[in-house]
């Protein structure tokens, strides 16, 4: 039923490690909930969430594995690698025993969105704690077997073996009941002698991706298999007028030929039948399209006259100590909308049961919600829809991945007890993903006689940053092309301040008088979304190219203004470390060359990361060419070392293609970036050698990584342009003809 | 009827000749690794060999295969093992969420055919036209001249 064959599945399962499709488990059935102790003791991570310690590791003696069943989902960041890592040492067995079931919305608990460099923090604790524990109960019933005392028992490897010379195992202990309860958050967790953490162990999903076995849900292939595709309206708003679907009805394949307003679909035998008719069913439609786009050039502009929703005070720090200002500095940034641009267009398969399940194989990263979504889009009740979680390509953030798993169900359900796969085109996944906002952001700062900040000013202007499906059938993309459309729900900006179109705004910096004000616009000409690190990205560009202005404008070295300003040891020792790694104090200028350092600590609270790198900026061309990058990381304890170095260094590198080239093209009626010619993105070639400083943290909570170094990166390539031109850029993308520009106000 | 060599192994195939090369080979045939990433030839996740060309099998239709020889990623695999680029992938974790790999490696493959000893610049000119989002780039570079090493 999952497209593997058997044998296939036997030599997966061998060659993974244990790491298992999240339908090769039975359903059982739903884990009761254990009524709450009057005030239960608060539990490290998402234990706090779900406190059964069963709800997480079960010991399985029939094939003697431990399963593992975790609510975060592998998006390439190596989650799951981690987690497994984490429960392999804290139980003492071989992390080959580590069976993972992941996001499957009637399996694992439900631990929200696997975004937002959470899964470590929330995920992984909870997994080491449960795992911790876990060993614990299983000691004191060795314990009883054995009549020893449970401190005079070692494990290794499941293998429990008494003081006596005694033994017996984890298999051969009643675990389940044992397990049956909640956990006390009492248990110590090993203070040393890891096996795993802290070692790069060879990812689990990797060997089965490089050896080219199915492992993405664009490659089920169930019995029965149909295929699907929408043909989607003109554009944004557009309505559908007129459609010959009796004709389409009739090629050759078609199976069924859904119109539910102005959501269009078609199901087909094969795939190209799918297509051929999806192409001629879009070249029958006549559309009303109205001009709703505010142009690429206009975005700026619109920006600064759209209504305000809400003005949020994100900080407000009045300056308590004396202080003569000296002058004051100002500048304007702008970041452009831009998109996540995964390499594989979204994809799901959904199957209508004909017990009235649906059944739905997706890449979101949000099983639960989106579930809940797509019950209310099909009026379904909630417990007649379960998703399972399958790998797609790289996301980076909310793109289409829920929307295709609501297109398949749309469709799937046209034809009971059939699953259909569909699979988006290039083209519809460009124009159509919800893109990172574009924003506007101002600042301004008073320095004292020797340059150091006084008062920081920081005001920003944004569309918003997560329209998740959160439940709400209305964020879904085909709700509101539906015949009766479903409203999409005012998006807000979610959570504490310096969270969403806000995160990041507030500065690290131990500023004496601090103010960040937030202008949040709700109207959205332009679909957007979570990308990747929300407003980090663009309020980090504008902070840190501000701090290299203020230290270029006093005469400062750009390294030592940063750290004038700065308390937090952890991040001067992360600042100093890219510095020192980079060789920043015996640099030596050559000509058209320069370079630039740039700071963050992602939202605050989660992991350090500094970049500075080096430039060649062609004046003729305009074309900017990075020669070397450094990066420097503290990720807290670090549980794959390995792991941390790919995603600081993959972001570093994604960072670089949005600030040098990115930025989605539209008019006043249509989306005109539509593949990778009208959107270009980084090649091999001008891909630079990048060197990843770890700065471990034993013993400190794990922090997470995935989206730390996209904010530094883009700031110290701007930095490191002006250190190379002498002309500040301030609106992204960097693009040589921008640059040539930029240089020639420098001439004139 | 097309009839062509799929990873070692005559393949007959009685679809219609003109039907995507890359739907045939993931859909009817089971050849795992290629995959659909543009319908366009501009990004090169579809890549596979071709008599041992590097093909973007998205814009080829099933006919130009016929009396080829066509490897896809599994089709590199020694006896079940990975092969020497595949174990350098490995060796190297060279990929992060791995939809753009199955591409590289072949991409990769048929360089390595021509010219066994690559320099870092040749190696990524050779694999400008594959396009990776999720930045493994260096990583996968690595990997390419780690097998041109001999493993
Ligand atoms: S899918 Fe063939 S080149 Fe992109
Ligand atoms: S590893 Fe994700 S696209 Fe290359």
């Amino acid at each position: 039923m999952d497209g593997l064959e058997r044998s296939d599945r036997r030599r997966f399962l061998r060659q993974t490690g244990g790491f298992t499709l999240a339908f090769a488990i039975p359903l059982e059935a739903g884990l009761a909930q254990v009524p709450a102790t009057a005030s239960p003791p608060r539990l490290p991570g998402n234990l706090q969430r779900h406190r059964r310690l069963d709800a997480w590791i079960r010991v399985q003696p029939a094939d003697r594995s431990i399963l593992l069943m975790v609510g975060k989902v592998e998006l390439g960041q190596g989650i799951l690698t981690a987690v497994a890592q984490v429960c392999a040492d804290e139980l003492d067995v071989n992390l080959e025993r580590v069976r993972i079931v992941s996001g499957d919305t009637a399996l694992v608990p439900n631990e929200g969105t696997t975004a937002g460099s959470f899964s470590m923090p929330d995920c992984a604790t909870a997994v080491r704690h449960a795992a911790a524990e876990v060993r614990a109960a299983l000691l004191e019933l060795a314990a009883t077997r054995l009549g020893v005392p449970a401190t005079s028992l070692r494990v290794e490897d499941a293998a429990i073996v008494a003081a006596s010379g005694a033994r017996t195992s984890y298999w051969d202990l009643p675990a389940g009941e044992e397990l049956r309860r909640e956990a006390t958050g009492k248990v110590a967790l090993k203070a040393s002698g890891h096996r795993y953490i802290g070692t790069s162990v060879p990812r689990v999903d990797l060997t089965p991706k490089i050896l080219g076995q199915s492992m993405f849900v664009q490659e089920l292939r169930p019995e029965g298999l149909l295929f699907g595709r929408v043909v989607r309206p003109s554009t944004y708003r557009a309505r559908l007028l007129s459609a010959d679907t009796a004709a389409v009805e009739r090629m050759p394949g078609v199976v069924k030929v859904v119109r539910d307003g102005s959501f269009l679909g078609v199901i087909a035998q094969r795939e190209s039948q799918a297509n051929a008719a999806a192409d001629a069913l879009a070249k029958s439609c006549r559309w009303d399209t109205p001009a709703v786009l505010p142009r690429t050039d206009g975005v700026e502009a619109w920006l600064r006259s759209a209504p305000i929703a809400r003005d949020i005070p994100t900080r407000r720090q009045p300056r308590t100590t004396p202080g003569e200002v000296a002058r004051t500095v100002e500048a304007t940034y702008f970041r452009p909308y831009q998109m996540h641009a995964s390499i594989g267009t979204s994809a799901a398969v959904a199957t209508m049961g004909t017990d009235g399940t649906l059944v739905v194989q997706t890449h979101s990263q949000s099983v639960f919600e989106t579930a809940t979504a797509i019950a209310g889009l099909l009026g379904l009740p909630r417990e007649r829809v379960r998703l399972q979680h399958v790998q797609g390509a790289g996301c980076y953030g909310h793109n289409l991945a829920d929307d295709a798993a609501a297109d398949a169900a749309l469709l799937a359900v046209q034809v009971p007890g059939r699953p259909v796969r569909l699979q988006y085109t290039r083209e519809q996944e460009h124009r159509w993903e919800p893109y990172g906002s574009a924003m506007l952001i101002r600042t301004r700062a008073a320095l004292d006689a020797k340059g150091s900040v006084l008062d920081w000013d920081f005001e920003l202007w944004s569309t918003p940053h997560t329209t998740r499906p959160g439940n709400q059938a209305g964020n879904l993309l085909p709700a509101g092309h539906l015949a009766k459309p479903i409203p999409q729900p005012v998006p807000v900006n979610n959570g504490p301040p310096n969270y969403a179109a806000d995160r990041n705004a507030i500065a690290l910096y131990d500023f004496p008088g601090q103010n960040v004000l937030t202008h949040f616009i709700t109207e959205m000409p332009v679909r957007v979304s979570s990308h990747r690190g929300l407003g980090a990205y663009g309020n980090v560009f504008a902070i840190e190219s501000f701090m290299d202005e203020l230290a270029r404008a006093t005469g400062a070295d750009p390294v030592e203004y940063r750290l004038r300003h700065l308390k937090d040891e952890r991040a001067r020792d992360a600042i100093r470390a890219a510095a020192e790694r980079f060789g920043w104090s015996s640099w030596k200028r050559a000509s058209g060359r320069g370079r630039g350092i740039a700071f963050a600590r992602y939202k605050n609270t989660a992991g350090y990361c500094a970049v500075a790198l080096e430039v060649e900026v062609d004046a003729r061309s305009g074309s900017i060419r990075v020669l070397r990058a450094v990066a420097s990381a503290d990720s807290g304890h670090i549980v794959s070392p390995d792991g941390v170095s790919n995603q600081i260094e993959g972001g570093l590198v994604q960072s670089l293609s949005w600030t040098l080239k990115e930025e989605v093209q539209m008019d006043d009626t249509r989306i005109l970036s539509e593949d990778w010619a009208s959107y270009p993105i980084l090649t091999f070639s001008e891909v630079p050698p990048v060197d990843v400083v770890l700065i471990n943290r034993p013993g400190a909570p794990f922090l997470g990584t995935g989206e730390a170094s996209q904010g530094p990166t883009g700031a110290a390539l701007a930095n490191a342009v002006f250190d190379a031109t002498g002309v500040r850029f301030r609106r992204l993308p960097l693009t040589p003809s921008r640059v040539l520009q930029g240089l020639k106000t420098r001439q004139g | 009827m097309t009839r062509f060599t799929l990873n070692g192994r005559a393949v007959q195939v009685d679809l219609p000749a003109s039907e995507p090369l890359l739907q045939v080979l993931a859909n009817d045939l089971g050849a795992d690794g290629p995959k659909y990433g543009c319908g366009k030839a501009q990004c090169g996740s579809c890549t596979v060999l071709m008599d041992g060309n590097p093909v973007r099998s998205c814009v080829l239709p099933l006919s130009a295969a016929d009396g080829r020889t066509v490897t896809t990623l599994a089709g590199l695999t020694e006896g079940g093992r990975p092969g020497r680029l595949q174990q350098a992938f490995i060796d190297e974790q060279a990929a992060q969420c791995g939809y753009c790999t199955s591409g590289i490696i072949l991409q990769a493959q048929a360089l390595l055919q021509r010219n066994p000893k690559p320099s870092d610049a040749q190696v990524r000119s050779a694999l400008d036209g594959n396009l990776c989002r999720c930045g493994a780039h260096n990583r996968i570079v690595r990997a390419v001249l780690r097998a041109a090493r001999g493993g």
